[in-house]
């Protein structure tokens, strides 16, 4: 290979001829993967908030802390980040144009998607671990 | 023409949503972006519940009190058909994923299957929910 090529590819890339592709379907796969998930998760989900609704403070803290309870939450909201963040990545590709910003964006996405995924997660290991010790 | 200058050509650009007729796919199918987005910013609000509730009955009666308001309902309402119709416009997704659904009167029917089926199901979870209270 040249020496004077300024690409990083490596000889047997540039003989493939496939770019950047061999794995773009990867995020496509990985969304529908975490959309099936997704659906008996978030159905339980909506079970537990309904459940919780107007209970107090002791209730609520009984109910996150059931074994079963945290482990889907858990679970949910490890699906759900990994699906928005993907999500979010498509809208941003699709409509931020200018390098730069896309370049924020996109760190901005991934940035969101994790302080959400920890909040939730730190708080629920919170709660549902507390009652052991 | 040949000795004047090259004109700066500028790309042309494909036409976008407002050139065409509305359809109910098409609807859909920015329905589902736009719900996909919604439930994005809306994870912080799970993430804000949860966090209040490993924080403390102090912080968790803020929270319970904003959701049980009036504005506090209204937002999960709204929340629960957006995620409902976003899980709807996910499951036609797997149907066309899988080849199925392509024909004009089915596709059409699953449009708006979408819209109606995400409507009643929120109006019965939430009838349920305030019910079994």
């Amino acid at each position: 290979m040249a020496k004077t090529s300024p690409s990083l590819r490596t000889a047997r890339s540039r003989v493939k001829g496939l770019g950047a592709s061999g794995h773009g379907a990867g995020h496509w796969w990985q969304q529908r993967v975490t959309a099936a998930a997704n659906v008996p998760l978030m159905i339980a989900f909506v079970v537990v908030i309904a459940m919780m609704a107007g209970r107090p403070y002791p209730e609520a803290v009984a109910l996150v802390s059931h074994p079963l309870v945290a482990l889907v939450l858990i679970l949910a909201v490890i699906s759900v980040a990994l699906h928005m963040r993907i999500g979010m990545q498509v809208v941003i590709e699709d409509y931020v144009q200018d390098k730069g910003l896309k370049f924020a964006a996109l760190f901005a996405n991934t940035a969101y998607t994790v302080a959400v995924a920890a909040a939730c997660l730190y708080a629920i290991l919170r709660v549902s671990l507390a009652r052991l010790v | 023409m040949p000795s004047s200058p090259r004109p700066t050509v500028t790309a042309p650009l494909s036409p976008h949503l407002q050139i065409y007729r509305w359809t109910w796919t098409m609807a859909m199918s920015v329905f589902h972006r736009i719900t996909g987005t919604a439930l994005y910013g809306g994870t912080a609000l799970v993430a804000i519940w949860l966090v209040a509730l490993a924080a403390g009955p102090a912080a968790y009666g803020w929270v319970a009190w904003f959701f049980g308001s009036i504005l506090g309902r209204l937002v999960l309402f709204a929340y629960t058909w957006v995620l409902l119709h976003h899980m709807l416009g996910g499951l036609r997704h797997f149907v066309w994923d899988v080849g199925q659904g392509f024909d004009r009167d089915k596709r059409m029917a699953l449009a708006r299957g979408t819209l109606i089926a995400s409507v009643i199901l929120t109006v019965l979870i939430w009838a349920l929910a305030l019910l079994i209270r």
